[in-house]
């Protein structure tokens, strides 16, 4: 009792606390793969099979396409497989001696300047249209949709102004494909508008032609309208009309990419506030002039984004023209792959790989760029 | 003033009143398309007279002459073209049906994955719907026939996968069920279950409702899906054998064959219809608010409850629609099987038949109209489902 010094405090801390540890590491390498990869028991197991996964997949590709692969040769003798070495890997020499065959097809050696002069129209034609701050827009429109296709049906098939006739029996490979998507782009878009006008347009007859055909197009598979064109079409023209092959093929590409485009402006028209209609009418505004003016503008404005995705359909839709005999950049690489000259064991796999690459790097740049005019018009829209 | 202008009868030329031009145009259209037919048909007659080419439907009858591969229903060269259709209508149905329950599960898997925030799985996900949205289908379906099934063991080193299984680059040889008299005792015993199942579901949600007490639904179903049919099948005496493939020198006899051409075509059509299933599926459970979920979690919901009860049901409102289109994509690509030989409509129809008659019109005429019918039959129902299950709004 007599030792009680200060009754009124019954704590007093002499030394300080031990400090907490630090909270988990949240930047920097580890922290990311804290939070990123191992966050939870599930996320673990899940980061170790995708690991696995990966290390599955992933290798052996890259071990085929690069480091077995043979980059030189001159025939199927430098791909066979040679006992007591590793199997070979891809056969890049095939490629390399047939590269331009898969470009050009048959089209003669000393004409092949005007395929790639359309080549380059067609660069210029794409890059003018579609970046968003290159100037002039209503040329580019006139010159890629008017200009080159003139320019390159004389160029390619000659005839006139001293350039050699090339049937088009003799183009080939690259070339046919992107004419076929060229000729898809720049018919199926004004068509797929008037049809997609018609399907909402007040008159009920020709509502009914727009969605029967619509409806009928969309409804059926692509090669069998490849097929009904090729087929059927020279039955329904007079006898004397006898299109040409690849004609016949276009006529069906460009009618199957109608249809699905005339749903896309449809999106298009109708997400458009009702407001816009009656604006312009209120204007004064006869439909044509509504339509031309106010709505088909910020219409297929909010529709490029899908406009596009129907695009990279029909780039890919045009290897269907192999099966009915056409010979495009997908037959070149079949034609090519089953030549005795090159019959080795990774041929095919050779030629897949290479038409793949293309094909992707043709279909992903498109989708990459409807991706970032979908950022840039949600942007806009944001306001 | 006013009224002046409102009692004046406004008279308009008839060339600038707008229903008198719609009426014209709808006219001047009409007569155009009807020209265009009419001039097509006529042309077509007269070619095929030149031609010398039947008309009609009468080699629907007649004896086709050539053997098709796989067949789910019985037919030989003696079969006549209309047999050879529904062998090719069956295995378009068999090839489409398989594929979408396959691609919807890739598709969901991948599409889940997508939206994974592990960076792995992120990435895994990311390039298989990046590398097969952009390459041609057709590529594809070429490559896993050509590259990958063609270069299996020929027939004489078929690879042995356990113990009745070969595997060669004619297909995969298995164990065929023979099925026994009493075997439609199993499928009765499926069909009862499948029954009960349903009922007890039913049962167990009423039971919840009134009371608060969760049943083992999914425990009971299960037992009940298996085990039924199981001890059926045994009681039954097991009315089931299986017919062994044996391999000889130069090939394999007996057994159950799945081609090739078939593999071909429904692994093609599943990865590359899984990849746009998978970006619906992602698209569609980010149009779910945020505020869902973490309302759900506010009130004390799991993960797990809270994917499956509020934001999956919400989100297949957006799904279901792009979804159909995918499958009726898929059913429609399916005809690419002429491409690696597996004998679908297309290929028996649209390919032998119409080289073996010539008649173009006839023949592609009935193949649209088998796809049209199931186009807008699919339409159809998925309309129909869509309007029972789209928000209701006041």
């Amino acid at each position: 009792m007599t030792n009680t010094a200060t009754p009124s405090i019954a704590f007093v801390r002499k030394e300080p606390i031990a400090p907490l540890p630090p909270p988990a590491n949240t930047v920097g390498v580890v922290g990311w793969m804290r939070e990123n990869l191992f966050s939870s028991p599930l996320n673990i197991v899940l980061t170790v099979l995708g690991i696995l996964l990966a290390l599955w997949i992933i290798p052996p590709i890259l071990k085929f396409l690069i480091i077995d692969a043979v980059w030189s040769g001159d025939n199927r003798e430098a791909c066979l497989n040679k006992p007591g070495q590793a199997p070979v890997g891809a056969c890049w020499a095939f490629i390399r001696d047939r590269f331009a065959y898969t470009i050009y097809g048959s089209y003669p050696v000393e004409d092949r300047w005007r395929a790639n002069l359309f080549f380059l129209m067609g660069a210029i034609a794409i890059f003018w249209v579609l970046h968003p701050r290159a100037p002039q827009k209503g040329w580019a429109m006139i010159y890629a949709f008017i200009i080159v296709p003139i320019v390159s049906f004389i160029l390619l098939r000659g005839g006139i102004f001293g350039l050699a006739y090339v049937e088009t029996s003799r183009w080939g490979g690259l070339l046919v494909t992107l004419v076929v998507a060229a000729v898809g782009i720049v018919v199926s878009l004004p068509i797929g508008i008037l049809l997609a006008l018609g399907r909402r347009s007040k008159l009920p007859l020709v509502k009914f032609f727009s969605v029967m055909f619509i409806e009928f197009v969309r409804g059926v598979p692509l090669i069998t309208v490849l097929f009904m064109a090729n087929t059927m079409l020279p039955l329904f023209l007079p006898e004397s009309w006898s299109p040409d092959k690849l004609l016949r093929a276009l006529v069906g590409i460009a009618l199957f990419a109608s249809a699905y485009m005339a749903e896309v402006v449809r999106s298009g028209l109708q997400a458009l506030p009702k407001g816009q209609y009656e604006g312009a009418m209120a204007m004064g505004l006869n439909y044509s002039q509504m339509m031309r003016l106010i709505i088909l503008p910020q219409a297929l404005k909010i529709a490029i984004p899908n406009i596009v995705n129907t695009y990279i359909g029909l780039l890919k839709d045009t290897s269907l023209l192999l099966i009915v005999g056409i010979f495009d950049f997908l037959k070149a690489i079949e034609t090519a792959r089953i030549d005795p000259i090159w019959a080795a064991p990774t041929t095919s796999a050779t030629g897949y790989a290479y038409a793949a690459m293309v094909y992707f790097i043709m279909c992903y740049g498109m989708a990459r760029y409807a991706r970032s005019m979908e950022r840039r018009l949600a942007v806009a829209d944001k306001r | 003033m006013s009224q002046q202008v409102h009692s004046e009868e406004t008279k308009v030329s008839p060339l600038y009143d707008p229903k008198v031009r719609g009426i014209v145009f709808q006219i001047v259209l009409t007569c155009l398309v009807v020209f265009f037919i009419y001039e097509a048909f006529s042309n077509a007659a007269e070619n095929l007279q030149k031609a010398k080419i039947a008309s009609g439907f009468g080699f629907w009858d007649n004896i086709a002459g050539f053997d098709i591969g796989q067949r789910l229903i019985a037919y030989s060269a003696e079969s006549t073209y209309g047999r050879a259709f529904w062998v090719g209508l069956l295995n378009t149905l068999l090839v489409s049906s398989l594929g979408i329950v396959f691609a919807t599960i890739v598709g969901f898997l991948i599409g889940i994955g997508r939206l994974s925030k592990n960076r792995i799985i992120n990435f895994i996900a990311t390039l298989y719907v990046e590398i097969f949205r952009n390459t041609p289908l057709l590529l594809q379906l070429l490559f896993w026939y050509n590259a990958v099934l063609k270069a299996l063991p020929e027939v004489r080193d078929s690879a042995k996968l356990g113990e009745n299984i070969y595997l060669n680059n004619r297909g995969l040889f298995m164990p065929q069920p023979v099925f026994g008299e009493a075997w439609p005792v199993v499928n009765w015993a499926f069909l009862i279950a499948i029954g009960g199942a349903i009922a007890y579901r039913h049962f167990a949600r009423k039971k919840q409702e009134q009371t608060g007490q969760q049943s083992p639904v999914l425990l009971v179903t299960l037992g009940l899906i298996i085990g039924l049919p199981l001890i059926a099948y045994f009681l039954a005496g097991q009315p089931l054998s299986f017919n062994i493939p044996a391999a000889t020198r130069f090939n394999i006899a007996g057994g159950m064959q799945i081609y090739p051409e078939f593999v071909a075509l429904l692994v093609g059509l599943v990865i590359y219809t899984g990849a746009f299933i998978a970006e619906v599926v992602r698209a569609g459970i980010q149009s779910v608010y945020k505020g869902q979920t973490e309302a759900a979690y506010a009130l004390g919901l799991r993960p797990g409850p809270t994917l499956r009860l509020v934001v999956i049901p919400q989100a297949m409102r957006v799904i279901i629609p792009p979804l159909t289109s995918q499958y009726l994509n898929l059913t429609k690509n399916s005809s690419l099987a002429v491409a690696v030989g597996y004998p679908d409509l297309v290929q028996v129809f649209t390919g032998t038949v119409l080289n073996q008659t010539g008649q173009a019109v006839e023949v592609v005429a009935i193949t649209m109209l088998v796809y049209l019918t199931i186009s807008l039959t699919t339409s159809l129902l998925m309309n129909w489902y869509n309007a029972r299950k789209s928000l209701v709004e006041r």
